[in-house]
């Protein structure tokens, strides 16, 4: 019965589905962006350690404050990190008193003591960077109809983040090609996901920021710092992970080798050639 | 049960005796998973694959109790919350990516012990109950999973809840009122994250219960084995301690080992990135998936793409992906070979890496765009799961010529050890034809 059953039941499905087999498909014209569409271009990371493997590496905290001061004198006039307070800058080498004094630079929502009013205060080392636009209309409004998001996350909200953040900063050159039509107001970047971006080329020329080590401030390399900075915000723990993996696999590792002699052990009597003999 | 010749609990001091007449635990665990459960002596690393299971939802329900004290089920805060607990929670950024990883890492471990049940016919007589019981676990573990994805309150979280609960829509007459009913509103809001949340809560405890009566029933029989024949006297088992504690206790190893690899070198590696995006409801992504690990029953949900029979292609592809699973539950019966092992059965055994590729390539189909040439491979594929439980199997294990069985699994073992030690001999090993 449940045999006979069953049979029905597959023959239900598989003429079910052989009918979708058949069916005549739509011809699908080759979608031009996927068509055009780069993946990011590998880098060696620092934080990727040797051979780009992600086992070792460590940040250059030297590049994260290069990249922190491309992000601040750049990307910040539209492109908020709220997930980051200004403490959290004492993990890329800041001192308490630098954190201070530019968290002073900015200025927070806060409530008037006396009054009870709304008012602002200057933002203190406990307090997240602000966001730049109050909302999503108020930003929209401010950009032409374009939402810049929060970076603080982005690397790990696009596939393969640090190498794709580099990738679109430096993808700007690139002609449309032949027959692809590159909107108003909008760029061409075969980097970005639908390859016409409304943000205008953030590194327009190399020295548009001008590091206090003396690093050469290209535009490669401006795209390169602020990617790592932006890799560190979105996994400000990466270190400290990798610092425990190598300790977890290597007590693992050993753990495991003691477990495979023990097992070796309490088994040779069963496994071991005397007990064959004795059988 | 237990074999006659198991070993028998004696508490030799004072306290044990005093304990062993009031609350006896310890002969309660010597009879079960020490020395007095005697298990079959040829028993394979495929075996190790249920205490794993088991290892891995412990390391789930403690993660999740750690998460839990830091993640708040408001829509409003959902995803900051897990976010702070990446940044500022102490080790919060270990404990969360154990339970992410942790997530996949349970199901390749019960994946494997499914496919290890299926080869060596585990679901047979007299198994039947025992194999129900772990489907019951599987399809708990796939809701459990389902929610708890939800929880991070990503893109994917959002959208995955919009296209899961939307299955139910398609159900004839009532389908749109259950959706409603399950979302708690029209669409995944902040009544969805609460009761997801609960729920997500509760089921790893009521999985923990039906594991202990998928263990029960697993000592009822004993452990099936890689032979398929039943155990046939002391010759042919060891003590279950030390022999299968030290054996898992190396499996162990290795799985922790691994799963330190994915936890601390590449944690996002399964993830999708979209989910790393607060959920926004006016904002679809180009590409809604599950998870690795749904992904073959996603294709078969995809797969049926014409209406049959008056029945709406929507409708059909839940019912044939909640029947690709529930189908299993027949198994036992559609299965008809009286040998369990496939190494003694030449066509079910490639019947089944059939399978085995069959399941690949439909989990390869889920991970796509629905676009060819996905689709037809994908409908293919379904229609070959289907055919190989509902049709082709039980005409095969009918009609299927079985190799010759060894006459014990003491036999077995110390025809493979013969083989093994002297080449020379492979070809008279001690399989005699079964009687």
């Amino acid at each position: 019965m449940i045999r006979l059953g069953a049979l029905g039941a597959g023959l239900f499905f598989v003429l079910a589905l052989m009918l979708g087999v058949v069916q005549p498909r739509d011809a699908v014209a080759p979608d031009p962006v996927e068509e055009h569409h780069k993946h990011p271009q590998k880098v060696e990371w620092s934080f990727n350690g040797p051979g780009n493997l992600g086992i070792f590496g460590t940040f250059d905290r030297a590049q994260l404050q290069r990249g922190f001061q491309v992000y601040k004198e750049v990307c910040s006039a539209c492109h908020s990190i709220n997930r980051v307070a200004f403490r959290d800058l004492a993990a890329i080498g800041f001192s308490p008193a630098e954190i201070k004094a530019l968290a002073a630079q900015y200025e927070v929502a806060s409530i008037d003591d006396k009054t009870g009013e709304a008012a602002t205060r200057k933002a203190t080392p406990a307090d997240k960077f602000p966001l730049i636009y109050p909302n999503e209309a108020a930003a929209r409004a401010a950009q032409n109809g374009a939402l810049p998001p929060d970076l603080s996350l982005i690397t790990k909200a696009r596939e393969d983040g640090t190498n794709y953040v580099h990738s679109l900063l430096t993808g700007y050159d690139e002609a449309p090609p032949k027959g692809w039509t590159v909107l108003d107001g909008l760029y061409y970047n075969p980097y970005f996901a639908s390859l016409n971006i409304k943000m205008p080329p953030p590194l327009a020329a190399d020295d548009q920021v001008t590091y206090a080590d003396g690093t050469k401030a290209t535009r490669d390399q401006m795209a390169k710092d602020v990617a790592v900075f932006l890799t560190w915000t979105a996994e400000p723990k990466l270190e400290a992970r990798k610092e425990t993996g190598v300790a977890a696999v290597i007590f693992l590792l050993i753990l495991t080798l003691l477990g495979y002699l023990s097992y070796r052990r309490v088994w040779a009597d069963v496994k071991g050639p005397k007990a064959v003999a004795a059988e | 049960m237990s074999f006659p010749w198991a070993k028998h609990y004696e508490p030799k001091s004072e306290f044990t005796k005093f304990v062993d007449s009031r609350l006896p635990i310890p002969r309660f665990v010597y009879d079960a998973l020490g020395a007095g459960y005697p298990a079959p002596k040829n028993l394979n690393y495929f075996y190790n694959f249920g205490f794993l299971a088991g290892v891995a939802l412990m390391v789930q329900i403690i993660t999740g109790i750690v998460l839990a004290m830091h993640y708040a089920a408001n829509t409003a805060i959902a995803f900051d919350s897990v976010e702070h607990i990446m940044r500022d929670v102490n080790s919060g950024w270990m404990i969360r990516y154990m339970h992410a990883v942790g997530a996949s890492f349970f199901f390749a471990v019960v994946y494997i012990h499914i496919f290890r049940g299926l080869y060596y016919g585990s679901y047979k007589p007299p198994r039947e109950v025992l194999w129900m019981l772990g489907l019951v676990i599987f399809l708990l573990m796939m809701a459990t999973a389902f929610m708890g994805y939800v929880l991070v309150w990503g893109q994917m979280s959002f959208w995955g809840a919009t296209v899961i609960t939307g299955l139910f829509s398609a159900i004839p007459v009532v389908g749109p009122a259950i959706q409603t009913w399950l979302l708690g509103g029209f669409s995944p809001d902040n009544a969805t994250l609460n009761r997801f949340f609960s729920l997500h809560f509760l089921l790893p405890f009521v999985t923990l219960g039906v594991i202990v009566l998928h263990v029960w029933a697993l000592h009822i029989p004993g452990s099936n084995n890689p032979t398929g024949v039943d155990v046939k006297g002391p010759q042919d088992t060891v003590p279950f301690h030390p022999y299968y504690t030290a054996k898992d206790f190396f499996g162990l190893g290795v799985y922790l080992t691994l799963f330190a690899v994915v936890v601390f070198f590449a944690p996002n590696m399964l993830g999708e990135v979209d989910n790393y995006i607060p959920a926004n409801p006016l904002s679809t992504p180009a590409l809604i998936v599950p998870e690795w690990y749904f992904w073959p029953f996603y294709a078969i949900l995809r797969s049926f793409t014409v209406d049959f029979l008056f029945i709406p292609a929507k409708l059909l592809g839940v019912i044939g992906m909640f029947a690709s699973i529930l189908l299993l539950f027949f198994l036992p019966w559609l299965d008809t070979s009286p040998v369990r092992s496939n190494n003694y059965r030449p066509w079910s055994r490639i019947l089944f890496w059939v399978f085995v590729v069959d399941v690949i390539i439909l989990g390869v189909c889920g991970g796509k765009h629905a676009a060819e040439p996905w689709i037809i491979i994908s409908q293919l594929a379904s229609v070959y799961y289907f055919a190989h439980f509902l049709i082709i199997l039980p005409i095969v294990s009918r009609i299927e010529k079985t190799l010759p069985l060894p006459n014990s699994i003491a036999e077995a073992v110390l025809a493979k050890y013969n083989k093994a030690s002297s080449p020379g001999l492979a070809g008279s090993p001690g399989v005699q034809p079964a009687e």
